[in-house]
């Protein structure tokens, strides 16, 4: 147990670890990006570069520079922005992180509730005109780029239909705290739920589905229909029931990518300066300090998840539980 | 014996001629209306956006890359200004003409630069689709390598890409995409003497090809490590058959399946992956177009000209679907389970 | 009588046409009688239990002839009416304990869940019989049991465990689809006394699906031997393994390796295989294998009494029945 634990542990950190030096490779050792060049200004004097290089350490091996930066995140806490110079780093998302929870939470409870009805009525009705109407409209989900489709539901709720009865409840672009008035968070954050969790209720109604009309032709199935059982029973306790395995660890997984950053695109359309905006901005600007703090964020948050799902496994699946 | 004759009679009527499995496959898919109609709607796109160059000029009579805001259309024997005053009671600013359906002039209207819509999505197609073809092709080659080599060697070799795999799968793909972007759209990327520019369609195909190598080669190694342990592997290499013609001969034939059923599916993401990097516009760089840009040119005229936007994710929606049933209909078709998933 | 099949017929879609499975089988079980049915993988024993269980989903499949429970007709009967009889009447025990139960929920609840989707009782009293009928089916410790995963029980506890949630309504039929095939041959022998006594202990009669015919030696009454979805032959078990009258039935009962006496070298086997149902002979369907083939096999045989049987075989109509074999050892 002790030592299950322990290697758990080895690996999240050996992960970390990866994705640290990866991100910082990407941005230190492309061929042909130097940060310096960026930081400088295009045609900047070969002075000015030299300056630049040695006031960032870009001077020495890249393992001190990676050092030092991971000691400044970690331990020190006081990375500082390379763009906004003395803005520290660490304030900054920990200001974006409730604007993502608060959107993917939502949408995570919008597209679990839509898909497993989707998933389930599909199912049970397999073969059927509502089974092809459901699975055709998952994969249209899945089809329409999200940033594309938050466009359109501003220009209907912003402009087009915005003086209906309809849609003028509807407030302009922007995040209002939870804290400072819930309506208002609820009303700001109900069009970028429903727009976030349409690809997701696509993937997750169809992943779902299939397991369930997989999961249809074990034997255990047809036992709980020997036994009497009403379909409705059978589809719902034994067979969902099994499916939800799978369903959680692709939960967590896309979960915890949302939360870490993933839901740019949609924080971008509707003006939410979450941790994906923040990251955004701080690759475009190359602000390497924030981009490594940003980045590290996210992969934190995608191996807390990763351990939540292993432990909702072992509650779902007694198997998992023996080690079997 | 006549009761024998009677069963060769019966069993040869009845048996159904030997088919390879590739021939019975595309038997099957072209039972499947679904994806024949998807198959229908890829050719006519790809063909409208190839054949291009024959016909835009007819319905644009302007170049779809240069700016015409002091241009003129003809429509109904007037001639109207591209630019156009705005609708407001003051007629501040100017907006492009909007959609005139008529196929002579403007048909859907043009951009903000007064370049033809129309002529400019049929070129965004070609970029759109390119794009997506060869960042599909390139990372499913790139998978099959990486999975092979994982599932067939194994070992150490298995568990170091494997924990890249793991490594690539823990960063939001989106984020790692925009990241090697970034990088590369300012200045190109130059390996050693080669010198790659950041306008080059290379580089996206590239950076969306290699961040979804993990999403294709799971599935691939998963099959490999199942064949490996199958019977007649075994006995290929009890006989001393060598590992490279193991993997040519028995390995590689019989993941081309799962190969074929990945294609669609991964071009439907590589072509989502590169509208999301070009509305970022770190993705085609101008003059190229793409249904990426064109989308992020729409921006800004959402609310006065919204045909500007909602016509390319229109295209892109009805692409991406298409080839979302496709790849749907191979699955079925081929019957390869556990091919990967879409993911955002 | 308990149950009456007369004339059954499945046929399920296969390439797009519809294809006899199980065709005109017919037999009786009376009350607290074990009847065996045998045959070879694909001769369509497990078809006919399903079918008798209504368990047959298949889109587009057709089931004709009458299955008659309790002088009440079950082909065609109405979905929610079938449900209310599976579990609590007809109760069926399948091949495989392992796969055969929901992985995720104990063992005890899924007995407890058949008792109370028939009777309206507290879930402790639901408990308290699961716990007596696991003690009734030898299971020691049953309380523990009751409270394992199916995954923690060996295969003999997981067959014990599934017969219980079976037997947990009291069911006038049991079904037992090749209860002992996977496993081991000492839990076997233990299962089949179970099935057995139950007839002693509960009143019940039992449907036993097998392909071993040493299996059906040991525990049936009596036995219908299938052939390629037909009835090849069905009687006394006694009578018919003293003297078969279906050559196929011999042919069967010469796989089975003699108990006593020297053992020969190798035992004999059936050459060639038999016909998919879609490739079928118009006439008697085990021709093609038949070591007595002659013209009149070219028309399919009706099932004639022969001695205490019925076969579906000329030979005894035309004067020449199969010699009556030694099975002193047998009996026993």
């Amino acid at each position: 147990m002790v030592m299950s634990v322990l290697r758990r542990l080895g690996q999240t950190l050996f992960v970390l670890f990866g994705i640290s030096v990866l991100v910082f490779l990407v941005f230190f050792a492309t061929p042909g990006a130097d940060p310096t060049a960026r930081i400088a200004g295009r045609n900047a004097s070969p002075e000015t570069m030299a300056r630049v290089r040695v006031e960032y350490g870009f001077d020495r091996p890249l393992p001190v520079q990676y050092a030092r930066m991971m000691e400044k995140l970690f331990v020190t806490r006081d990375l500082t922005s390379y763009v906004n110079r003395g803005q520290k780093v660490v304030p900054e998302i920990l200001e974006a992180a409730p604007v993502t929870v608060s959107l993917v939470s939502g949408a995570a409870l919008i597209w679990v509730v839509l898909s497993v009805a989707m998933g389930v009525t599909a199912a049970a009705l397999r073969g059927g005109w509502v089974d092809r109407g459901l699975m055709m409209l998952g994969l249209v989900g899945i089809s329409i780029p999200v940033f594309w489709l938050g466009q359109v539901v501003n220009l209907v709720t912003q402009s087009r239909y915005h003086d209906s009865w309809l849609f003028s409840w509807v407030p302009g672009l922007g995040y209002v705290p939870l804290t400072e008035d819930p309506l208002g968070w609820f009303r700001a954050l109900a069009l970028p739920w429903l727009t976030l969790a349409v690809l997701f209720v696509g993937i997750y109604s169809r992943v779902l589905r299939a397991d369930l009309v997989a999961v249809q032709s074990e034997d255990f199935m047809r036992t709980a229909r020997a036994k009497g059982l009403s379909p409705m029973r059978v589809l719902l306790v034994h067979g969902l029931r099994t499916s939800m395995i799978t369903f959680v660890s692709l939960f967590g997984l896309d979960f915890a990518q949302l939360v870490g950053g993933g839901a740019l695109l949609t924080e971008v359309v509707f003006g939410l300066q979450g941790v994906g905006r923040l990251t955004y901005q701080a690759l475009s600007n190359l602000d390497l300090p924030l981009i490594m703090a940003t980045v590290m964020y996210s992969a934190v948050f995608v191996v807390i998840a990763n351990a939540v799902v292993d432990m909702l496994y072992l509650f779902l699946d007694p198997r998992v539980r023996d080690g079997r | 014996m006549t009761a024998q004759t009677v069963t060769g009679a019966s069993s040869s009527s009845s048996a159904p001629r030997p088919a390879g499995p590739w021939r019975r496959a595309g038997r099957r898919l072209a039972r499947d209306r679904a994806a024949m109609v998807a198959l229908a709607v890829l050719l006519a796109v790809t063909a409208a956006c190839l054949m291009a160059p024959f016909y835009a000029r007819d319905v644009a009579h302007t170049d779809p890359f240069t700016s015409n805001v002091a241009g003129a259309v003809m429509i109904d024997g007037r001639s109207v200004d591209i630019m156009q005053p705005n609708d407001n009671p003051l007629h501040l600013g100017l907006s492009p003409i909007g959609p005139t359906w008529r196929a002579s002039a403007d048909l859907l209207g043009a951009d903000s630069q007064g370049r033809d819509l129309a002529a400019r999505l049929l070129y965004g197609g070609r970029t759109s689709l390119l794009i997506s073809f060869c960042a599909a092709a390139l990372c499913i080659v790139l998978a099959a390598v990486v999975g092979i080599v994982a599932g067939y060697v194994g070992g150490i070799v298995d568990a170091v890409l494997s924990r890249i795999m793991d490594i690539m799968w823990a960063v939001p793909v989106y984020l790692f995409a925009i990241s090697l972007s970034i990088v590369t759209v300012s200045q190109g990327l130059k390996l050693g003497p080669i010198t790659i520019g950041s306008d080059n369609l290379l580089i996206p195909i590239c950076i969306i090809a290699l961040v979804y190598v993990p999403y294709a080669a799971r599935p691939v190694r998963g099959r490999v490590m199942s064949l490996r342990r199958a019977e007649f592997v075994t006995a290929a290499r009890a006989l001393g058959v060598p590992g490279y013609r193991i993997v040519l001969r028995d390995i590689l034939p019989n993941v081309t399946g799962t190969l074929v059923v990945l294609a669609p599916l991964m071009m439907a993401l590589a072509m989502m992956a590169e509208s999301a990097l070009s509305f970022l516009s770190i993705g085609v760089q101008a003059p190229g177009a793409s249904w990426g840009t064109i989308i992020q040119d729409g921006e800004g005229l959402i609310y006065t000209r919204p045909m500007v936007a909602i016509a390319p994710g229109l295209a892109i929606v009805i692409v991406v679907l298409a080839l979302n049933v496709l790849g749907d209909g191979m699955r079925d078709a081929l019957d390869v389970r556990d091919s990967g998933r879409e993911r955002g | 009588m308990l149950l009456a099949v007369r004339d059954l017929t499945v046929a399920l879609p296969i390439g797009g046409r519809l294809v006899p499975i199980v065709e005109s089988v017919s037999f009786t079980l009376g009350a607290r009688e074990i009847l065996g049915i045998v045959g070879e993988s694909g001769s369509g024993k497990s078809v006919t239990s399903l079918a008798i269980m209504g368990l047959i989903d298949v889109p587009g499949a057709r089931i004709s002839g009458s299955v008659r429970f309790r002088g009440r007709e079950l082909v065609g009967l109405a979905p929610r009416a079938y449900r209310a009889l599976r579990g609590r009447e007809i109760a069926m025990i399948f091949q495989d304990p392992m796969t055969a139960f929901t992985p995720v929920y104990t063992v005890g609840r899924q007995i407890d869940e058949q008792i109370r989707a028939h009777q309206k009782i507290s879930r402790s009293d639901a408990r308290a019989r699961t716990v007596r009928l696991l003690g009734d089916m030898g299971v020691p410790d049953p309380e523990r049991v009751a409270g394992r995963y199916p995954h923690q029980l060996s295969g003999g506890l997981r067959q014990r465990a599934m017969i219980a949630m079976a037997l947990s309504c009291n069911p006038a039929l049991l079904i037992a689809d090749e209860p002992t095939t996977a496993l081991d041959v000492t839990v076997q022998a233990q299962i089949l006394d179970l099935l057995r006594g139950l007839r002693r202990d509960y009143g019940s009669s039992v449907l036993l699906i097998t392909h071993d015919m040493g299996v059906v030696a040991e525990t049936c009454d009596r036995t219908l031997v299938l052939y390629s979805g037909l009835v090849a032959e069905r009687g006394p078990t006694g009578a018919l393994f003293a003297q078969p009258g279906h050559p196929y039935t011999a042919a069967l009962l010469d796989s089975i390796p003699p108990l006593h006496g020297p053992r020969p070298a190798r035992l004999p086997s059936i050459p060639g295989s038999p016909p998919a149902p879609a490739g079928r002979p118009a006439g008697c369907p085990f021709a093609p294998r038949c070591a007595y083939v002659h013209d009149s096999c070219a028309v399919r045989p009706p099932l004639v009494a022969c001695g205490e049987q019925d076969v579906a075989c000329v030979l005894p109509a035309e004067g020449r029945p199969l010699p009556p074999r030694f099975v002193a050892e047998m009996s026993a």
